[in-house]
Protein backbone atom coordinates (compact mmCIF):
# COMPACT_ATOMS: atom_id res chain seq x y z
CA UNK A 1 0.00 0.00 0.00
CA UNK A 2 1.44 3.37 -0.97
CA UNK A 3 1.15 6.15 1.55
CA UNK A 4 2.67 7.53 4.67
CA UNK A 5 4.39 5.84 7.61
CA UNK A 6 2.87 7.03 10.87
CA UNK A 7 5.08 5.00 13.27
CA UNK A 8 7.00 8.12 14.30
CA UNK A 9 3.69 9.64 15.36
CA UNK A 10 3.28 6.97 18.05
CA UNK A 11 6.90 7.39 19.11
CA UNK A 12 6.46 11.16 19.44
CA UNK A 13 3.20 10.74 21.36
CA UNK A 14 4.91 8.32 23.79
CA UNK A 15 7.85 10.70 24.25
CA UNK A 16 5.46 13.60 24.71
CA UNK A 17 3.67 11.69 27.48
CA UNK A 18 7.02 11.51 29.29
CA UNK A 19 7.53 15.26 29.06
CA UNK A 20 9.59 15.55 25.87
CA UNK A 21 8.31 18.40 23.70
CA UNK A 22 6.92 17.28 20.32
CA UNK A 23 9.16 18.01 17.32
CA UNK A 24 8.16 21.07 15.36
CA UNK A 25 7.50 20.56 11.66
CA UNK A 26 8.77 23.18 9.25
CA UNK A 27 5.65 24.95 8.16
CA UNK A 28 5.37 27.24 5.21
CA UNK A 29 3.60 30.15 6.92
CA UNK A 30 2.91 31.29 3.48
CA UNK A 31 1.30 33.44 0.87
CA UNK A 32 0.25 31.57 -2.29
CA UNK A 33 -2.09 32.80 -5.01
CA UNK A 34 -3.48 31.89 -8.41
CA UNK A 35 -5.37 33.75 -11.10
CA UNK A 36 -6.95 32.76 -14.42
CA UNK A 37 -6.55 35.06 -17.42
CA UNK A 38 -7.54 34.88 -21.09
CA UNK A 39 -5.29 32.14 -22.44
CA UNK A 40 -3.88 30.57 -19.31
CA UNK A 41 -3.35 30.67 -15.57
CA UNK A 42 -0.73 32.19 -13.27
CA UNK A 43 0.28 30.95 -9.82
CA UNK A 44 2.71 32.63 -7.43
CA UNK A 45 4.25 32.12 -4.00
CA UNK A 46 6.59 33.75 -1.49
CA UNK A 47 9.80 31.91 -0.49
CA UNK A 48 9.89 31.96 3.33
CA UNK A 49 9.79 28.73 5.34
CA UNK A 50 9.34 29.01 9.10
CA UNK A 51 9.74 26.76 12.12
CA UNK A 52 7.84 28.50 14.91
CA UNK A 53 9.32 32.02 15.11
CA UNK A 54 12.49 31.03 13.22
CA UNK A 55 12.94 31.57 9.47
CA UNK A 56 14.07 28.05 8.46
CA UNK A 57 14.74 28.89 4.79
CA UNK A 58 14.91 32.34 3.21
CA UNK A 59 14.54 31.13 -0.35
CA UNK A 60 12.53 27.88 -0.47
CA UNK A 61 10.44 26.64 -3.42
CA UNK A 62 6.69 26.45 -2.93
CA UNK A 63 5.76 25.96 -6.57
CA UNK A 64 5.59 22.22 -7.19
CA UNK A 65 5.65 20.33 -10.48
CA UNK A 66 2.76 17.92 -11.13
CA UNK A 67 2.98 17.49 -14.89
CA UNK A 68 4.29 19.74 -17.68
CA UNK A 69 0.91 21.52 -17.87
CA UNK A 70 -0.15 21.30 -14.19
CA UNK A 71 1.58 23.03 -11.26
CA UNK A 72 0.79 23.35 -7.57
CA UNK A 73 1.46 26.05 -4.99
CA UNK A 74 1.70 24.66 -1.46
CA UNK A 75 1.03 26.07 2.01
CA UNK A 76 0.93 24.36 5.41
CA UNK A 77 3.42 21.69 6.46
CA UNK A 78 6.38 21.87 4.05
CA UNK A 79 7.10 18.13 4.06
CA UNK A 80 3.44 17.28 3.43
CA UNK A 81 3.05 19.64 0.45
CA UNK A 82 6.32 18.32 -0.98
CA UNK A 83 5.42 14.63 -0.67
CA UNK A 84 1.71 14.78 -1.59
CA UNK A 85 2.44 16.72 -4.77
CA UNK A 86 5.25 14.27 -5.63
CA UNK A 87 2.96 11.28 -4.97
CA UNK A 88 0.10 12.61 -7.08
CA UNK A 89 2.55 13.71 -9.80
CA UNK A 90 3.79 10.14 -10.00
CA UNK A 91 0.27 8.67 -10.11
CA UNK A 92 -0.74 11.13 -12.86
CA UNK A 93 2.33 10.31 -14.94
CA UNK A 94 1.52 6.57 -14.79
CA UNK A 95 -2.16 7.28 -15.52
CA UNK A 96 -1.18 9.45 -18.48
CA UNK A 97 1.18 6.75 -19.80
CA UNK A 98 -1.48 4.01 -19.56
CA UNK A 99 -4.30 6.04 -21.12
CA UNK A 100 -2.11 7.79 -23.67
CA UNK A 101 -3.77 11.09 -22.84
CA UNK A 102 -2.52 14.33 -21.32
CA UNK A 103 -3.30 14.59 -17.59
CA UNK A 104 -6.27 16.76 -16.62
CA UNK A 105 -6.41 19.30 -13.82
CA UNK A 106 -9.68 17.85 -12.43
CA UNK A 107 -8.03 14.42 -12.25
CA UNK A 108 -5.16 15.91 -10.27
CA UNK A 109 -7.58 17.78 -7.98
CA UNK A 110 -9.69 14.64 -7.39
CA UNK A 111 -6.64 12.48 -6.58
CA UNK A 112 -5.41 15.14 -4.15
CA UNK A 113 -8.75 15.61 -2.40
CA UNK A 114 -9.37 11.87 -2.04
CA UNK A 115 -5.87 11.33 -0.66
CA UNK A 116 -6.16 14.23 1.80
CA UNK A 117 -9.70 13.26 2.86
CA UNK A 118 -8.48 9.75 3.65
CA UNK A 119 -5.96 11.24 6.11
CA UNK A 120 -8.63 13.43 7.77
CA UNK A 121 -6.51 16.60 7.82
CA UNK A 122 -3.43 14.98 9.42
CA UNK A 123 -1.57 15.61 6.18
CA UNK A 124 -1.28 19.39 6.49
CA UNK A 125 -1.21 20.22 2.78
CA UNK A 126 -3.08 23.32 1.58
CA UNK A 127 -2.75 23.58 -2.17
CA UNK A 128 -3.54 25.80 -5.12
CA UNK A 129 -3.84 23.57 -8.19
CA UNK A 130 -3.55 25.23 -11.60
CA UNK A 131 -3.17 24.03 -15.14
CA UNK A 132 -4.21 23.91 -18.77
CA UNK A 133 -5.48 20.67 -20.30
CA UNK A 134 -7.44 19.68 -23.46
CA UNK A 135 -10.69 20.71 -21.67
CA UNK A 136 -9.47 24.23 -20.86
CA UNK A 137 -7.85 26.35 -18.15
CA UNK A 138 -8.52 25.42 -14.51
CA UNK A 139 -7.76 26.77 -11.04
CA UNK A 140 -8.63 25.04 -7.75
CA UNK A 141 -7.87 25.22 -4.06
CA UNK A 142 -7.58 22.01 -2.02
CA UNK A 143 -7.72 22.17 1.79
CA UNK A 144 -6.00 19.65 4.09
CA UNK A 145 -9.33 18.04 5.09
CA UNK A 146 -10.18 17.35 1.45
CA UNK A 147 -12.56 20.13 0.46
CA UNK A 148 -12.07 21.89 -2.86
CA UNK A 149 -13.14 25.18 -4.46
CA UNK A 150 -13.14 26.39 -8.06
CA UNK A 151 -12.66 30.14 -8.50
CA UNK A 152 -11.21 32.65 -11.02
CA UNK A 153 -8.71 33.92 -8.43
CA UNK A 154 -7.59 32.29 -5.17
CA UNK A 155 -5.29 32.84 -2.18
CA UNK A 156 -4.13 30.52 0.60
CA UNK A 157 -1.82 30.43 3.61
CA UNK A 158 -1.30 32.87 6.48
CA UNK A 159 -0.91 35.72 3.99
CA UNK A 160 -4.14 34.89 2.19
CA UNK A 161 -6.01 37.81 3.77
CA UNK A 162 -3.43 40.36 2.61
CA UNK A 163 -3.29 38.77 -0.84
CA UNK A 164 -7.07 38.51 -1.19
CA UNK A 165 -7.45 42.22 -0.39
CA UNK A 166 -5.29 42.93 -3.46
CA UNK A 167 -7.38 40.63 -5.66
CA UNK A 168 -10.68 42.01 -4.36
CA UNK A 169 -9.64 45.60 -5.14
CA UNK A 170 -7.67 45.11 -8.37
CA UNK A 171 -9.11 42.05 -10.15
CA UNK A 172 -11.28 42.50 -13.25
CA UNK A 173 -12.49 40.13 -15.96
CA UNK A 174 -10.53 39.51 -19.20
CA UNK A 175 -6.99 40.11 -17.90
CA UNK A 176 -3.97 39.85 -20.20
CA UNK A 177 -1.01 37.64 -19.23
CA UNK A 178 1.01 40.70 -18.14
CA UNK A 179 -1.95 41.93 -16.02
CA UNK A 180 -2.34 38.53 -14.35
CA UNK A 181 1.38 38.23 -13.53
CA UNK A 182 1.39 41.78 -12.12
CA UNK A 183 -1.75 41.08 -10.06
CA UNK A 184 -0.41 37.81 -8.66
CA UNK A 185 3.02 39.21 -7.81
CA UNK A 186 1.41 42.28 -6.18
CA UNK A 187 -0.73 39.94 -4.08
CA UNK A 188 2.37 37.98 -2.98
CA UNK A 189 4.24 41.23 -2.21
CA UNK A 190 1.31 42.24 -0.03
CA UNK A 191 1.74 38.97 1.85
CA UNK A 192 5.53 39.38 2.09
CA UNK A 193 5.26 42.88 3.59
CA UNK A 194 2.12 42.54 5.74
CA UNK A 195 2.23 38.94 6.98
CA UNK A 196 4.89 37.79 9.47
CA UNK A 197 4.70 34.20 8.19
CA UNK A 198 5.59 35.26 4.63
CA UNK A 199 8.68 36.95 3.27
CA UNK A 200 11.72 37.08 0.96
CA UNK A 201 11.08 36.66 -2.78
CA UNK A 202 8.28 36.12 -5.30
CA UNK A 203 8.15 32.95 -7.44
CA UNK A 204 5.79 32.91 -10.43
CA UNK A 205 4.62 30.18 -12.83
CA UNK A 206 2.75 30.98 -16.03
CA UNK A 207 0.88 28.09 -17.61
CA UNK A 208 -0.51 28.34 -21.15
CA UNK A 209 -1.71 25.80 -23.71
CA UNK A 210 1.72 25.93 -25.36
CA UNK A 211 4.14 25.90 -22.42
CA UNK A 212 4.83 26.54 -18.76
CA UNK A 213 7.24 29.27 -17.71
CA UNK A 214 8.63 29.13 -14.19
CA UNK A 215 10.02 32.44 -13.04
CA UNK A 216 12.08 31.63 -9.96
CA UNK A 217 12.71 34.76 -7.84
CA UNK A 218 10.69 36.93 -10.26
CA UNK A 219 10.90 39.76 -7.73
CA UNK A 220 13.56 40.07 -5.00
CA UNK A 221 12.41 42.88 -2.75
CA UNK A 222 14.54 41.82 0.23
CA UNK A 223 18.10 41.62 -1.10
CA UNK A 224 20.92 41.72 1.43
CA UNK A 225 23.20 44.63 0.59
CA UNK A 226 26.81 45.36 1.55
CA UNK A 227 27.11 46.76 5.10
CA UNK A 228 27.83 50.47 5.01
CA UNK A 229 30.51 50.03 7.68
CA UNK A 230 32.93 47.29 8.69
CA UNK A 231 32.25 45.92 12.15
CA UNK A 232 35.60 44.08 12.46
CA UNK A 233 37.65 45.03 15.54
CA UNK A 234 41.05 46.38 14.66
CA UNK A 235 44.06 44.36 15.85
CA UNK A 236 45.12 45.58 19.31
CA UNK A 237 41.65 46.81 20.34
CA UNK A 238 42.00 44.68 23.47
CA UNK A 239 45.38 45.32 25.08
CA UNK A 240 47.56 42.35 26.09
CA UNK A 241 48.34 42.27 29.82
CA UNK A 242 50.87 39.42 29.79
CA UNK A 243 52.16 36.74 27.44
CA UNK A 244 53.52 33.21 28.02
CA UNK A 245 54.56 30.85 25.25
CA UNK A 246 54.63 27.03 25.80
CA UNK A 247 56.42 24.93 23.19
CA UNK A 248 55.06 21.52 22.17
CA UNK A 249 58.18 19.76 23.45
CA UNK A 250 57.60 21.09 26.98
CA UNK A 251 53.93 20.01 27.03
CA UNK A 252 54.80 17.04 29.32
CA UNK A 253 55.59 19.50 32.14
CA UNK A 254 52.01 20.65 32.28
CA UNK A 255 49.84 17.61 31.31
CA UNK A 256 50.28 13.83 31.46
CA UNK A 257 50.65 12.44 27.95
CA UNK A 258 49.74 8.73 27.69
CA UNK A 259 49.92 6.57 24.59
CA UNK A 260 46.87 4.28 24.08
CA UNK A 261 47.24 1.14 22.05
CA UNK A 262 44.74 0.53 19.20
CA UNK A 263 43.77 -2.82 20.71
CA UNK A 264 42.84 -1.55 24.14
CA UNK A 265 40.71 -3.29 26.73
CA UNK A 266 37.22 -4.52 25.69
CA UNK A 267 36.01 -6.18 22.50
CA UNK A 268 36.97 -4.99 19.09
CA UNK A 269 34.13 -3.60 17.06
CA UNK A 270 32.74 -6.08 14.55
CA UNK A 271 32.90 -4.49 11.14
CA UNK A 272 31.57 -7.28 8.98
CA UNK A 273 30.27 -10.08 11.15
CA UNK B 1 -16.59 17.74 21.64
CA UNK B 2 -16.11 20.12 18.75
CA UNK B 3 -18.24 19.32 15.79
CA UNK B 4 -15.59 20.45 13.32
CA UNK B 5 -11.90 19.59 13.41
CA UNK B 6 -9.42 22.42 13.96
CA UNK B 7 -8.99 24.57 10.89
CA UNK B 8 -11.61 22.66 8.95
CA UNK B 9 -13.56 24.41 6.22
CA UNK B 10 -17.10 25.01 7.40
CA UNK B 11 -20.30 25.58 5.48
CA UNK B 12 -22.00 27.90 8.04
CA UNK B 13 -24.97 27.83 5.86
CA UNK B 14 -28.52 28.58 4.87
CA UNK B 15 -29.97 25.86 2.66
CA UNK B 16 -33.49 24.78 1.72
CA UNK B 17 -35.51 22.76 -0.74
CA UNK B 18 -39.24 23.00 -1.48
CA UNK B 19 -41.69 21.01 -3.57
CA UNK B 20 -44.04 22.91 -5.88
CA UNK B 21 -46.62 22.09 -8.58
CA UNK B 22 -44.22 20.92 -11.32
CA UNK B 23 -41.24 19.72 -9.29
CA UNK B 24 -38.84 20.95 -6.67
CA UNK B 25 -36.55 23.95 -6.00
CA UNK B 26 -33.26 23.87 -4.11
CA UNK B 27 -31.79 27.07 -2.68
CA UNK B 28 -28.62 28.08 -0.84
CA UNK B 29 -26.43 31.00 0.15
CA UNK B 30 -22.79 30.96 -1.00
CA UNK B 31 -20.58 31.53 2.05
CA UNK B 32 -17.84 29.11 3.23
CA UNK B 33 -15.76 29.98 6.25
CA UNK B 34 -12.60 28.87 8.04
CA UNK B 35 -13.02 30.42 11.48
CA UNK B 36 -13.63 34.12 10.87
CA UNK B 37 -12.25 34.07 7.31
CA UNK B 38 -14.53 33.72 4.31
CA UNK B 39 -12.72 31.09 2.26
CA UNK B 40 -15.14 31.39 -0.67
CA UNK B 41 -17.89 34.00 -1.13
CA UNK B 42 -19.43 32.46 -4.26
CA UNK B 43 -19.55 28.78 -3.25
CA UNK B 44 -21.89 26.39 -5.00
CA UNK B 45 -23.55 24.35 -2.22
CA UNK B 46 -26.09 22.86 -4.63
CA UNK B 47 -24.48 19.70 -5.95
CA UNK B 48 -25.64 17.44 -8.77
CA UNK B 49 -25.70 13.73 -8.01
CA UNK B 50 -27.82 12.86 -11.06
CA UNK B 51 -29.51 14.80 -13.91
CA UNK B 52 -32.59 15.73 -11.84
CA UNK B 53 -31.45 14.70 -8.34
CA UNK B 54 -29.46 17.32 -6.47
CA UNK B 55 -28.44 17.95 -2.86
CA UNK B 56 -27.89 20.95 -0.57
CA UNK B 57 -24.76 20.61 1.58
CA UNK B 58 -24.19 21.94 5.13
CA UNK B 59 -21.59 21.17 7.80
CA UNK B 60 -18.02 20.23 6.85
CA UNK B 61 -17.18 21.08 3.23
CA UNK B 62 -14.74 18.15 2.96
CA UNK B 63 -17.20 15.60 4.38
CA UNK B 64 -20.20 16.69 2.30
CA UNK B 65 -18.14 16.85 -0.91
CA UNK B 66 -16.76 13.37 -0.27
CA UNK B 67 -20.25 11.95 0.40
CA UNK B 68 -21.77 13.68 -2.64
CA UNK B 69 -18.93 12.41 -4.87
CA UNK B 70 -19.55 8.82 -3.73
CA UNK B 71 -23.32 9.11 -4.29
CA UNK B 72 -22.80 10.70 -7.71
CA UNK B 73 -20.62 7.74 -8.68
CA UNK B 74 -23.15 5.19 -7.30
CA UNK B 75 -26.10 6.80 -9.10
CA UNK B 76 -24.16 7.01 -12.36
CA UNK B 77 -23.35 3.32 -12.06
CA UNK B 78 -26.98 2.55 -11.09
CA UNK B 79 -28.32 4.38 -14.17
CA UNK B 80 -25.89 2.57 -16.51
CA UNK B 81 -26.58 -0.94 -15.19
CA UNK B 82 -30.35 -0.51 -14.86
CA UNK B 83 -30.70 1.52 -18.06
CA UNK B 84 -33.01 4.06 -16.43
CA UNK B 85 -32.56 7.04 -14.13
CA UNK B 86 -32.71 6.43 -10.36
CA UNK B 87 -35.55 7.76 -8.19
CA UNK B 88 -35.03 10.47 -5.59
CA UNK B 89 -35.80 7.92 -2.87
CA UNK B 90 -32.97 5.67 -4.10
CA UNK B 91 -30.56 8.58 -3.97
CA UNK B 92 -31.72 9.57 -0.49
CA UNK B 93 -31.29 5.96 0.71
CA UNK B 94 -27.68 5.84 -0.54
CA UNK B 95 -27.00 9.14 1.19
CA UNK B 96 -28.56 7.84 4.42
CA UNK B 97 -26.54 4.62 4.33
CA UNK B 98 -23.28 6.59 4.13
CA UNK B 99 -24.31 9.22 6.70
CA UNK B 100 -25.61 6.70 9.24
CA UNK B 101 -22.82 4.13 9.04
CA UNK B 102 -20.18 6.87 9.35
CA UNK B 103 -22.12 9.04 11.81
CA UNK B 104 -19.21 9.19 14.31
CA UNK B 105 -16.83 10.52 11.67
CA UNK B 106 -19.02 12.85 9.60
CA UNK B 107 -20.43 16.30 10.16
CA UNK B 108 -22.82 16.51 7.25
CA UNK B 109 -26.33 17.96 7.16
CA UNK B 110 -27.86 17.23 3.79
CA UNK B 111 -31.08 17.97 1.95
CA UNK B 112 -31.73 15.78 -1.08
CA UNK B 113 -34.25 16.98 -3.64
CA UNK B 114 -35.13 15.54 -6.99
CA UNK B 115 -37.62 15.03 -9.73
CA UNK B 116 -38.38 11.60 -11.16
CA UNK B 117 -40.92 10.20 -13.62
CA UNK B 118 -42.73 8.11 -10.97
CA UNK B 119 -43.06 10.49 -8.01
CA UNK B 120 -42.50 13.98 -9.43
CA UNK B 121 -40.76 16.41 -7.09
CA UNK B 122 -39.64 15.14 -3.67
CA UNK B 123 -37.59 16.48 -0.77
CA UNK B 124 -35.67 14.39 1.79
CA UNK B 125 -33.59 15.70 4.67
CA UNK B 126 -30.72 13.88 6.43
CA UNK B 127 -29.65 15.66 9.62
CA UNK B 128 -26.49 14.93 11.65
CA UNK B 129 -27.37 11.50 13.11
CA UNK B 130 -28.14 9.97 9.72
CA UNK B 131 -31.91 9.74 9.93
CA UNK B 132 -34.00 10.22 6.79
CA UNK B 133 -37.11 12.39 6.63
CA UNK B 134 -39.41 12.87 3.64
CA UNK B 135 -40.85 16.35 3.82
CA UNK B 136 -42.91 18.75 1.66
CA UNK B 137 -40.10 21.27 2.19
CA UNK B 138 -36.88 21.28 4.26
CA UNK B 139 -34.57 23.94 5.65
CA UNK B 140 -31.09 23.45 7.08
CA UNK B 141 -27.80 24.97 8.17
CA UNK B 142 -27.04 27.58 10.83
CA UNK B 143 -29.20 30.20 9.09
CA UNK B 144 -32.30 28.01 9.04
CA UNK B 145 -33.10 28.76 12.71
CA UNK B 146 -34.06 32.30 11.73
CA UNK B 147 -36.62 31.28 9.09
CA UNK B 148 -38.66 28.50 10.77
CA UNK B 149 -41.46 31.00 11.49
CA UNK B 150 -41.31 32.57 8.02
CA UNK B 151 -41.43 29.22 6.23
CA UNK B 152 -44.16 27.81 8.47
CA UNK B 153 -46.49 30.74 7.79
CA UNK B 154 -45.66 31.34 4.09
CA UNK B 155 -45.26 27.88 2.55
CA UNK B 156 -48.24 26.58 0.56
CA UNK B 157 -48.89 23.20 -1.01
CA UNK B 158 -48.68 23.10 -4.84
CA UNK B 159 -47.29 26.58 -5.55
CA UNK B 160 -46.64 27.89 -9.08
CA UNK B 161 -42.95 27.97 -10.06
CA UNK B 162 -42.66 31.77 -9.85
CA UNK B 163 -44.26 31.80 -6.38
CA UNK B 164 -42.00 28.99 -5.15
CA UNK B 165 -38.89 30.81 -6.44
CA UNK B 166 -40.06 33.99 -4.67
CA UNK B 167 -40.71 32.01 -1.45
CA UNK B 168 -37.21 30.44 -1.45
CA UNK B 169 -35.61 33.78 -2.26
CA UNK B 170 -37.40 35.66 0.52
CA UNK B 171 -36.62 32.94 3.06
CA UNK B 172 -32.89 32.89 2.16
CA UNK B 173 -32.78 36.71 2.18
CA UNK B 174 -33.93 36.65 5.80
CA UNK B 175 -31.53 33.83 6.73
CA UNK B 176 -28.60 35.74 5.17
CA UNK B 177 -29.70 38.95 6.90
CA UNK B 178 -29.77 37.44 10.41
CA UNK B 179 -27.11 34.71 10.25
CA UNK B 180 -23.51 35.91 10.27
CA UNK B 181 -22.22 32.63 8.86
CA UNK B 182 -24.45 32.93 5.79
CA UNK B 183 -24.07 35.42 2.97
CA UNK B 184 -22.99 36.17 -0.58
CA UNK B 185 -25.20 35.29 -3.51
CA UNK B 186 -28.39 33.21 -3.59
CA UNK B 187 -28.20 30.13 -5.80
CA UNK B 188 -31.19 28.03 -6.84
CA UNK B 189 -31.84 24.97 -8.96
CA UNK B 190 -35.31 24.25 -10.34
CA UNK B 191 -35.91 20.54 -11.05
CA UNK B 192 -38.87 19.64 -13.27
CA UNK B 193 -39.75 17.30 -16.15
CA UNK B 194 -37.78 19.71 -18.34
CA UNK B 195 -34.56 19.06 -16.37
CA UNK B 196 -32.42 21.32 -14.18
CA UNK B 197 -32.57 25.11 -14.40
CA UNK B 198 -30.06 27.25 -12.49
CA UNK B 199 -30.87 30.63 -10.93
CA UNK B 200 -28.43 33.22 -9.58
CA UNK B 201 -29.29 36.34 -7.56
CA UNK B 202 -26.66 38.88 -6.48
CA UNK B 203 -26.70 41.13 -3.41
CA UNK B 204 -25.59 44.07 -5.66
CA UNK B 205 -29.14 44.20 -7.04
CA UNK B 206 -30.72 43.31 -3.67
CA UNK B 207 -31.34 39.77 -5.02
CA UNK B 208 -33.99 41.18 -7.41
CA UNK B 209 -32.49 40.48 -10.84
CA UNK B 210 -31.92 36.96 -12.11
CA UNK B 211 -28.39 36.76 -13.51
CA UNK B 212 -26.95 34.36 -16.07
CA UNK B 213 -24.95 31.53 -14.45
Amino acid sequence: MPGFDFSNYNRNAALHARGVPLPKATSTGTTIVGCIYDGGVVIAADTRATSGPIVADKNCEKLHYISPNIWCAGAGTAADTEFTTALISSQLELHSLSTGRKPRVVTCMTLLKQHLFRYQGYIGAYLVVAGVDPTGTHLFTVHAHGSTDKLPYVTMGSGSLAAMSVFETQWRPNLTQEDAVKLCSDAILSGIFNDLGSGSNVDVAIITKEKTTLKRNYIKPNERTQKLKSYKFARGTTNVLNEKIIHKADLGNFVTVEEISVTGPGDKMEVDA
Amino acid sequence: MDRLKKGEVNLGTSIMAVTFKDGVILGADSRTTTGAFIANRVTDKLTRVHDTIWCCRSGSAADTQAVADIVQYQLGFFAMTRGKPPTTQTAASIFQEICYSNKDRLSAGLIIAGWDERHGGQVYSIPLGGSLHKQPYAIGGSGSTYIYGFCDSNWKEGMEEADAVAFVKEALKEAIKWDGSSGGVIRMVVLTAKGADRHLYLPDTDYKVRHAV
